[in-house]
C-alpha cells in the first residue's frame, strides 16, 4: 500500500464521534412534503389540545353523522361521526399520532438493525458475511407485507408489536445498501490508514463506515416511512395491527367498510386521505433527499 | 454454465431452509403452538394429546424434521375450520387468486406500458409530467383504499358493478384495478427507463438515419427491445401478485388465497396462516431462482461473473 502525500488529518477522525451532520441549503426545499409532515406532526404532538372530542368514546344517538357540509351534517361534528358516534376529526388528529409513533419507530428499528448488520456483513466478510446475507436474502423473498401478517397473527396485535414486526420485517433493505456501500468504502484509503494506525474492527467500523453510510440510510428511511406506514394501516385494516378502540387510520377504514354500502363515504375517504398525504410526504421528501445527499443512489 | 447452476440451486435450497426454520421456530419461540394449533375452548386432555403427537417432547432438531418431512410430502396439516387438508383448500383456491392476478397484470401493462413509452418518447413533456405524478400516486394511494374508493363510486353511486364476491367478469374488474394499481406504477417507470436506454442505442440512431418514420422506429425498432425487462418483472409481478392480494381479496371478499390467508387469521386457523406464508416464500424464492436460470441462459456474461 503507498500513499505517498501525507494525508491531512481529517476533522472526522479528530472528532469523538464523527456525527457529520448533512448540510442542506434551505433553498429549494420541498415545501409541499414539508408543509404536510409539519401538519401531521402538529397534530399528532397537540392532539389532545386540538381534538374536539375524545377519540375513542362516542354516543350513540349521534350514530353515523355527515360531514358539516353535507345535508344533515352540524358543526358539532365537523367530518361527521363513525357507526357509534365518535367523532372522525378526532380520531384523524389522534390516528395521526399512532401512525407517527409506529411509522417513526419501525423506520429507526428497521434503521438500526439493518445498517449495524450490513456494515458488519460488508466490513467483516467471510463467513459473517454468508451467513448474514443469505439471511437477508430469504427474508427479502418474502413478501413482506404476508410475513407481517403472520407475525402479528402469532404475537397478537398491539403498537408495540407492529413497530417490532415491521421493524423485523423492512431491516433487509437497509442491510443490503448499506453493506454494498461498505463494500466500497473499505478499499478507500482512510480505512485502510485507520488499520495501519491500529484502530481495532469496532472502531473502524463505528467510527469510520458509520458516519460515511448514514445519509444512505436517513434516505433509506424515509423512502421506507411510506412503506411502513401503508403496511401499518394494512395490519390494522385487517384486524391484526393496532388494537381497537385506538384510532389508527387502518382501523377507522376497517370500521368505515362498515357502512360502506349505505353510503356512508367520509367514513372511507378521509381516513385514506390522511394515509395517502402522509405517504405522499414521506415519498416525495425521500426523493429529494436522495437526490440531495446521495448522488449514487440518484440512479436507483 | 454448470457451476453457475449449481451455485444458484443451491442458494435456493438454503433460502427455503432458512425460510422453513424461520417460520418453524417463530410458531414455537413465540409461545406454546398447541395454544395456536388447537381449536379455542379444547380440553386440557386434548392439548395434551396433541403435545404429544406434535412430539413437542422431543429436541427441536427432531421436531424440525419431521416438520419438514411433512412438508416434502405436501403434509401441511388439516385446516381447523373447514376440516380438510389445507393443501387441498390452497389448491381449491389456487385458480381463484391466479384469475386475480393475470386480470390484474392485463390492467397495470395496459396503463403502464403505453403510459411508460408516451414518457419515454416525450421525454420531459407533459406526458412524462403526467406520468411522474401517476407513478408516485401509485406509490402512495394503497392498494384497499383504491378498491374501498372503487366500491363507493361504481357500486354505491353507479350501481354499475357488484361489490363483492366472485362469478362473473364484472366481479374480477374492480379487484384487479385494485389489485393492478400499483403495479402499473412500477411498470411504467421500468417501461420509461428501458425505453429511454434503447432509444439511445447505435441501432435506434441507424433505423433513424435510414429515413424510417418515427412511429416505425418506436413501435419496431425501440419497443421490442425495451419490453424484454418489462416482461421479467412482469412475471415476476404475477408470482407476487397472487401472493399480496390478502387486503384486496379482504375488501372485495374474493375468494383467493389472500382470503383464505384473511380467514385463517380471523377463525385462528393456524394450519392455514402458516401453510399459506411457507408457500408464498417457496413461490418467490422458487420464481427469483428461474428467472436467474434463465437470465444465465440469454446472457453468457452473467454465468462466469463470480
Amino acid at each position: 500500500m503507498s500513499v505517498s502525500p501525507a494525508p491531512s488529518p481529517s476533522p472526522v477522525a479528530s472528532a469523538p464521534i464523527a456525527w457529520r451532520m448533512p448540510r442542506i441549503r434551505l433553498e429549494g426545499l420541498p415545501l409541499f412534503p414539508i408543509g404536510i409532515l409539519l401538519v401531521l406532526v402538529f397534530a399528532a404532538v397537540f392532539a389532545d389540545l386540538i381534538a374536539p372530542y375524545n377519540p375513542e368514546i362516542g354516543s350513540l344517538s349521534q350514530r353515523f353523522r355527515p360531514p358539516v357540509w353535507s345535508v344533515g351534517g352540524s358543526g358539532e361534528h365537523l367530518l361527521g361521526t363513525d357507526h357509534i358516534g365518535r367523532d372522525v376529526l378526532s380520531r384523524l388528529i389522534f390516528g395521526a399520532r399512532v401512525s407517527m409513533v409506529v411509522g417513526f419507530m419501525a423506520v429507526v428499528f428497521a434503521g438500526v438493525v439493518g445498517t449495524g448488520l450490513g456494515i458488519l456483513s460488508g466490513y467483516l466478510g467471510g463467513w459473517v458475511d454468508q451467513v448474514i446475507m443469505r439471511v437477508t436474502d430469504t427474508w427479502l423473498a418474502l413478501p413482506a407485507l404476508t410475513f407481517a401478517i403472520f407475525l402479528a397473527a402469532i404475537v397478537g396485535p398491539s403498537e408495540f408489536n407492529i413497530v417490532i414486526i415491521l421493524g423485523g420485517v423492512y431491516w433487509t433493505r437497509y442491510a443490503r445498501v448499506v453493506r454494498g456501500e461498505v463494500l466500497s468504502l473499505k478499499e478507500r484509503d482512510f480505512v485502510r490508514l485507520a488499520i495501519v494506525a491500529g484502530c481495532s474492527k469496532w472502531k473502524i467500523m463505528r467510527q469510520h463506515l458509520l458516519p460515511n453510510v448514514l445519509n444512505t440510510a436517513i434516505v433509506l428511511a424515509t423512502l421506507m416511512l411510506g412503506v411502513v406506514i401503508v403496511s401499518e394501516a394494512a395490519l390494522s385494516f385487517l384486524g391484526v395491527g393496532v388494537p381497537p378502540p385506538k384510532p389508527a387510520w387502518g382501523l377507522m377504514l376497517a370500521d368505515g367498510k362498515k357502512g360502506l354500502m349505505a353510503g356512508y363515504w367520509w367514513l372511507t375517504v378521509f381516513p385514506g386521505v390522511c394515509i395517502v398525504m402522509m405517504v405522499l410526504a414521506a415519498n416525495l421528501l425521500g426523493d429529494w433527499l436522495r437526490v440531495k445527499l446521495d448522488p449514487q443512489l440518484r440512479q436507483l | 454454465m454448470r457451476r453457475f447452476v449449481l451455485r444458484r440451486v443451491g442458494y435456493a435450497v438454503v433460502s427455503l431452509f432458512l425460510l422453513s426454520v424461520t417460520i418453524f421456530l417463530f410458531v414455537r419461540v413465540t409461545g406454546d403452538p398447541t395454544v395456536l394449533l388447537v381449536e379455542p375452548g379444547a380440553s386440557q386432555a386434548d392439548l395434551d394429546a396433541l403435545r404429544h403427537d406434535l412430539g413437542l417432547d422431543r429436541s427441536l432438531v427432531v421436531q424440525y424434521g419431521t416438520f419438514v418431512k411433512g412438508l416434502v410430502r405436501g403434509d401441511f396439516g388439516k385446516s381447523f375450520y373447514y376440516r380438510t387438508p389445507v393443501l387441498e383448500l390452497y389448491l381449491s383456491r389456487l385458480p381463484n387468486s391466479l384469475l386475480l392476478a393475470i386480470a390484474a397484470m392485463g390492467f397495470s401493462l395496459l396503463i403502464g406500458i403505453p403510459s411508460g413509452i408516451m414518457a419515454a418518447v416525450r421525454v420531459g413533456g407533459w406526458w412524462d409530467s403526467a406520468g411522474k405524478l401517476f407513478a408516485l400516486l401509485g406509490l402512495s394511494m394503497p392498494s384497499f383504499w383504491v378498491g374501498l374508493l372503487l366500491i363507493l363510486f361504481f357500486s354505491v353511486y353507479l350501481g354499475w358493478l357488484p361489490s363483492s364476491g366472485s362469478g362473473t367478469v364484472l366481479h374480477v374488474l374492480m379487484p384487479a384495478f385494485a389489485l393492478g394499481w400499483y403495479f402499473a406504477a412500477a411498470h411504467m417507470r421500468l417501461t420509461r427507463s428501458s425505453m429511454l436506454e434503447v432509444l439511445g442505442s447505435e441501432y435506434v440512431k441507424l433505423a433513424r438515419l435510414k429515413g424510417l418514420p418515427e412511429i416505425r422506429v418506436i413501435a419496431k425498432h425501440a419497443f421490442k427491445n425495451a419490453l424484454i425487462p418489462v416482461l421479467t418483472l412482469a412475471g415476476i409481478n404475477l408470482v407476487l401478485m397472487v401472493n399480496v392480494a390478502v387486503v384486496v381479496e379482504t375488501v372485495f371478499a374474493w375468494p383467493g388465497i389472500g382470503r383464505l390467508l384473511y380467514e385463517g387469521i380471523a377463525f385462528r386457523d393456524f394450519p392455514v396462516v402458516q401453510a399459506t406464508v411457507l408457500l408464498a416464500g417457496s413461490m418467490i424464492v422458487i420464481v427469483n431462482l428461474v428467472v436467474d436460470l434463465l437470465y444465465a441462459v440469454i446472457d453468457p456474461r452473467i454465468r462466469y461473473e463470480r
